[in-house]
């Protein structure tokens, strides 16, 4: 009896996928917040720096929601899930773009020299660089072309995710260090330890 | 007849008509319930904050300002560092009209022929009061051009008479427990504690602060006495200081404590000495331009290498950051 019951509930592709547009409107509120800011005084009295923290910030929370969507569909049982996670990707993307590029115009102004030199010699901005990077190949093959294209491959490829979510943790844990203040990387870590250790007890049971 | 007048009562013109201070209140009342309302208590305490700042005029000195374009108030009283009050920035604009600034004394105290504590009406009244617009660098990579209100540090120095062992002097910030939410945090080793040698206290470039854009130090910028040594990180600036010491030994400094690879004693601001995470080279100036400003080059000693740079002669600014 529980058996067709469950596969009753089960969400099809399609009905997953028409949550896709409320999703993106989700996705873009962080980025519409800020005009909202820009418009009513709010963004503090040093505009660059909350912005470029803030994008930061949204792209590590959007990389969170993109690790959790596996763990979701195997507890809840909607494998459909998955449609949800590309998005949910591109927006780590899009904001940890954000991020890159405010560090490369407004704290680099644009210079090649002075942005290799930070990379170079800064191991905080080496970490979120080399996230960065990273998170730039996923996004490049997150076509439907490139994982025909690459096959099986694309999926090694794809566990960089892991590596970026504990680069970012690491970028953000530097960066904080220089006031002892830990209060989010602790959290958004905990968080991540969770995402990823899940994956790990699956993988060892 | 001769007529005395108390010595506690202020002069008849010092003090606020009733009607304006009635409205003042009524302003207040307003402004703070509309925020409320708006869900914005916060801002609301802020606010009437920024309304309260007594007047404190000084004389303008312009052979110690610069020309530079001031920063806001507004900038200048909501982006703090003061950690006491917690680490990011609008914590201190949002939690320092707890810090109770009245009584408050300072001991002036160790290698000195005539150790005192000074009440800080006594310390107000001292010298005459001087407006001086001096450039602030933060260690952290932003600037702002403060009109800040106060003397020569080295007047009050010379009134305790250092002796000739006196060769640094240190300062200490207050420390309230129940006042100052971040002590609770061991981000620093609490109380603040900053040093400068003798020669950088006795320059005249060195500032005892009490107020801001002719008004009374803001607690959030550290009332109600501070330091501005405008050719230094604005860390060493300490605010809202209860004791001064002279002392013969360099003194560790909460920062040196804490990461003394990060930052040293002398803490003169040099673009060519990078912090080991960051840049120095450059500065974003608050409240400048827009979204494509430019940042500005940082200068040697912020700009004031002319007066100061002889006190450095010889010495290696690199192993001495």
């Amino acid at each position: 009896m529980a058996e067709p019951a469950a596969r009753r509930a089960q969400w099809s592709a399609a009905a997953v996928a028409r949550f896709k547009p409320l999703l993106f409107i989700a996705g873009l509120l962080p980025f519409a917040r800020w005009f909202w800011l820009g418009f009513n005084d709010g963004l503090t009295a040093n505009p660059i720096e909350f912005l470029t923290r803030s994008s930061g910030t949204w792209a590590l929370v959007c990389l969170l929601v993109t690790l959790s969507i596996t763990p979701l569909r195997r507890l809840l049982r909607q494998p459909a899930l998955v449609r949800l996670r590309r998005p949910c990707g591109l927006f780590a993307f899009f904001y940890g773009a954000l991020h890159f590029v405010a560090w490369v115009w407004w704290d680099r102004g644009l210079d090649v020299g002075a942005m290799l030199q930070d990379v170079w010699e800064r191991p905080f901005i080496t970490a979120g660089f080399a996230a960065f990077v990273c998170m730039t190949a996923l996004a490049l093959t997150s076509t439907q072309w490139a994982i025909r294209k690459l096959g099986r491959r694309w999926q090694t490829l794809h566990r960089l995710v892991y590596l970026i979510g504990i680069l970012a943790i690491v970028h953000l844990w530097w960066h904080k260090s220089g006031k002892n203040d830990f209060e989010q990387p602790l959290i958004y870590g905990a968080i991540l330890a969770v995402l990823l250790g899940w994956r790990l007890a699956l993988r060892l049971k | 007849m001769l007529i005395r007048k108390p010595r506690h009562e202020p002069a008849s013109s010092e003090i606020t008509p009733e009607a304006v201070w009635q409205s003042r209140r009524e302003w207040m009342a307003r402004a703070a319930m509309a925020a409320a309302a708006a869900g914005l208590p916060a801002w609301a305490s802020r606010s009437a904050f920024a309304q309260s700042g007594a007047e404190l005029p000084g004389r303008p000195n312009p052979a110690y300002s610069v020309m530079d374009k001031p920063t806001e108030w507004k900038d200048v009283t909501t982006y703090n560092n003061y950690y006491e009050f917690g680490v990011d920035k609008d914590e201190p604009a949002k939690y320092a009209d707890k810090l109770q600034t009245r009584p408050w004394t300072v001991s002036v105290e160790g290698e000195v022929l005539r150790p005192q504590t000074f009440d800080i009406d006594t310390l107000l009244k001292l010298a005459p009061l001087e407006d001086r617009v001096y450039r602030l660098r933060c260690v952290e990579g932003w600037s702002m051009v403060i009109p800040w209100v106060g003397y020569s540090l080295s007047t009050l120095l010379k009134q305790v008479e250092p002796t000739g062992n006196a060769k640094y002097v240190e300062f200490t910030t207050v420390e309230q427990r129940e006042n100052m939410p971040g002590l609770r945090y061991p981000v620093l080793e609490w109380p603040y504690v900053e040093a400068l040698r003798l020669d950088e206290a006795m320059h005249p470039l060195a500032l005892l602060v009490f107020g801001l854009y002719g008004k009374v130090l803001p607690n959030q910028n550290g009332a109600p006495m501070r330091l501005a040594v405008p050719w230094k990180y604005g860390f060493k600036s300490a605010k809202s200081i209860v004791r001064i010491r002279l002392v013969e030994r360099q003194p560790t400094s909460s920062w040196m404590q804490a990461a003394a690879n990060e930052y040293g004693f002398y803490a003169n601001v040099n673009p060519d000495v990078p912090h080991p995470r960051w840049s120095q080279a450059t500065e974003r100036r608050i409240g400048e331009g827009g979204f494509f400003t430019p940042k500005r080059k940082t200068l040697l000693f912020n700009g004031y290498a002319d007066q100061v740079a002889s006190l450095y002669q010889g010495m290696d600014l690199v192993a001495n950051y």
